[in-house]
C-alpha cells in the first residue's frame, strides 16, 4: 500500500498547546501539543482510553479542557460565546464512531435536519439537490427513504459522513471511522475519506486504531502515548522505532 | 445518572461526597435545568413545528387510553357512590357529586398519572437513548441547540396538552356517569348536566387548570431531565424511563396535596 505524502502548506487550521484534561483522578491528556495544517489528513493513533476521542470532543467544544489552548480556525474554542461556538461548529464536521444517526428520521430527514436549521433561505429544490449530491458522493443515493435501522454498519458510517458534509465544513473530525467494519468496508471508508479530502478540500483529524486506515488516509500520523503526542510524522517515521510502546501496534496490525 | 458540567465540577471539589452532598448537587442540577428551560423557552428561535409534533404525540396519541380510563372511572365512581347517598335519600345529588369530584381531583390526577406512565417514560427513554447513542452530541456539533429542540418543546407540549386532556377526561367521565345514572334512575342528559354543572364554580375550574398545568410541566420536566442526563449504556436508558415515571408520580401526589391545601384557603 502506498503511503500518502505530507502536505506542503504550513497554514494551521487547528493549533493545540499544552492541553490537559482529567476525569476525577484519571489524567487523560497531559500537555498535548498538536497542529492540523490546511488540507491535510492527520491520523491520531493510540490505545483505548488514551483520550483520542476526548481530544476531538474538546476541539468542537463538547468537552472543556482543564488547561491549555485550543485554537480552531483562529478562534480559541473555550473563550468564545455559545453563539460563536455554534457558528464555528458549522465549519467543523464531526463523524461519530457509531454514526449517531437520528433513529426517528429517514436518511433524507437526517441530512435535511442540519441543513434547514443552519441555512434558512434555501428553496425546496436546493435542499433536495444538496441532499442528493451528498448521498451520491457517499454512493448511497438509493437509501434516501430508508430508516437508519434498515442500514448496515458501513452504510450508517457513510450516511453519517454525508450528514456532516452537507454543511460544507472546512475541517472534518472522524472518530474511529472503520471501527467494527469488515475489511472490504474498511477499504471503502478509507477511499471515501480520501475522496472527501480531494473533493471538498477538507482538513481532517482521523482517530483510529486501524493502521491500514492510518497508512491509507494519513498525510501525517501522531501517536498519543501517556497523554502526550510523543511521536509525529509520516507513517514510516512514526513506526520506524524500537519504542516498546509503539512497536506492538505495528506488529499486531501488520505482522500478526 | 450523570450530573451537569457544573454539577460534576462541584462533585469533584467535594472530597468523597456523601449521600446528602449528592442530593444537594442533584437539586442544584434540577434548578439549573429548569432555569435553562425558562431561558431557552422564551428566547427565539422558536421550535414551532417540533412543538406541534410533540403536542400531537403527547396529546392525540394519549386520547384512546385517557378516554377509556375516564369513561370507566365515571361509571365506577357513580356506581360506588350511589349506596352511600341512597342511605340518606340523596341520590339526586349524584350528578353534583360526580361533577365536583371529577373536575376537582379525579380528572387532573387520573390524566396526569396516566401521562406520567405513558408520556414520562416515553420522553425519558427517547432522550436517554439519544444521549447514549450520541444523537444529542450530533445535534450539538451540527450547530443545533439540542436543549431547545428536544427539551423545551417536550416540556411545553406536556404543559399545554395535559390541561386539555384533563378537561377531556372530565367530560368523558361525566358521560360514563350519565350512562350509569340514566340506566339506574332514568335521569335525562339535560337534567344530569344541569345539576352537575350548577355545582361547579369558577374556582373549581381555575384550580383544576392550575393543577393540570403544574402536573404537565412536572411530567415533561422530569422525563426530559432524566433522559437528557442519562448515563452511558442501555441500563441508563431503562433507569431514565423508570425514574421519569416514579419521580413524576411522586411529585404529582405531593403537588396535589399542596394545591388542595392552597385552594382550600379560598373556599373557606
Amino acid at each position: 500500500m502506498e503511503q500518502k505524502k505530507t502536505i506542503e502548506t504550513q497554514e494551521k487550521v487547528i493549533e493545540i498547546k499544552g492541553l490537559y484534561k482529567s476525569f476525577g483522578n484519571y489524567h487523560v491528556l497531559r500537555g498535548v501539543d498538536l497542529n492540523l495544517f490546511k488540507r491535510e489528513n492527520l491520523v491520531v493513533l493510540g490505545k483505548s482510553g488514551t483520550g483520542k476521542s476526548v481530544l476531538i470532543k474538546i476541539i468542537v467544544g463538547l468537552l472543556t479542557p482543564d488547561a491549555g489552548m485550543v485554537n480552531v480556525l483562529n478562534q480559541q474554542v473555550d473563550q468564545i460565546s455559545y453563539k460563536e461556538l455554534l457558528a464555528l461548529r458549522l465549519k467543523v464536521g464531526f463523524s461519530f464512531q457509531n454514526s449517531a444517526l437520528y433513529d426517528s428520521m429517514t436518511v433524507r430527514e437526517n441530512l435535511v435536519f442540519p441543513l434547514v436549521r443552519n441555512q434558512k433561505n434555501l428553496t425546496k429544490a436546493e435542499i433536495n439537490s444538496s441532499v442528493e449530491e451528498m448521498l451520491d458522493a457517499v454512493g448511497l443515493l438509493q437509501t434516501i427513504n430508508q430508516m437508519p435501522s434498515e442500514l448496515s454498519g458501513g452504510q450508517r458510517k457513510r450516511i453519517g459522513i454525508a450528514r456532516t458534509l452537507i454543511l460544507r465544513p472546512e475541517i472534518m473530525l472522524y472518530d474511529e471511522p472503520t471501527a467494527g467494519l469488515d475489511p472490504i468496508t474498511c477499504l471503502e471508508i478509507n477511499s471515501l475519506i480520501n475522496e472527501v479530502q480531494d473533493r471538498f478540500h477538507t482538513s481532517s483529524i482521523i482517530i483510529t486504531h486501524d493502521l491500514t486506515c492510518a497508512k491509507a488516509v494519513g498525510n501525517r500520523v501522531a501517536m498519543l502515548l501517556d497523554g502526550k503526542f510523543e511521536r509525529q510524522g509520516t507513517f514510516d517515521e512514526v513506526f520506524n522505532t524500537s519504542d516498546e510502546r509503539v512497536k506492538p501496534f505495528y506488529d499486531y496490525n501488520f505482522i500478526q | 445518572m450523570e450530573h451537569s458540567k457544573a454539577g460534576q465540577e462541584i462533585l469533584e471539589e467535594v472530597k468523597s461526597p456523601g449521600r446528602l452532598s449528592r442530593t444537594f448537587i442533584t437539586l442544584y442540577d434540577v434548578f439549573q435545568f429548569m432555569g435553562r428551560f425558562f431561558k431557552e423557552g422564551f428566547l427565539p428561535p422558536y421550535e414551532g413545528r417540533e412543538l406541534m409534533k410533540q403536542c400531537y404525540d403527547i396529546g392525540y396519541k394519549s386520547l384512546a387510553l385517557i378516554s377509556l380510563t375516564g369513561f370507566i372511572t365515571g361509571i365506577v365512581f357513580t356506581k360506588q357512590s350511589r349506596p352511600s347517598l341512597a342511605e340518606f335519600g340523596a341520590t339526586s345529588w349524584l350528578p353534583s357529586l360526580v361533577g365536583i369530584a371529577l373536575l376537582r381531583t379525579l380528572a387532573p390526577l387520573l390524566t396526569s398519572l396516566i401521562a406520567a406512565g405513558k408520556v414520562g417514560s416515553s420522553i425519558g427513554a427517547e432522550l436517554g437513548s439519544m444521549r447514549v447513542t450520541e444523537q444529542i452530541d450530533a445535534m450539538e456539533v451540527s450547530a443545533t441547540n439540542p436543549f431547545k429542540f428536544l427539551v423545551t418543546t417536550r416540556v411545553l407540549a406536556a404543559t399545554i396538552t395535559i390541561p386539555i386532556l384533563t378537561f377531556y377526561t372530565a367530560m368523558v367521565g361525566m358521560l360514563g356517569a350519565l350512562l350509569n345514572v340514566s340506566m339506574s334512575e332514568g335521569t335525562s342528559a339535560k337534567l344530569f348536566f344541569q345539576s352537575s354543572l350548577e355545582s361547579i364554580t369558577f374556582l373549581d375550574i381555575t384550580a383544576s387548570t392550575v393543577k393540570a398545568v403544574l402536573f404537565g410541566f412536572t411530567i415533561g420536566m422530569v422525563g426530559c431531565y432524566q433522559g437528557y442526563n442519562s448515563s452511558k449504556g442501555t441500563e441508563g436508558v431503562g433507569k431514565a424511563a423508570n425514574s421519569a415515571v416514579v419521580i413524576g408520580m411522586f411529585l404529582i401526589f405531593i403537588e396535589e396535596v399542596v394545591s388542595v391545601q392552597f385552594f382550600g384557603l379560598f373556599r373557606s
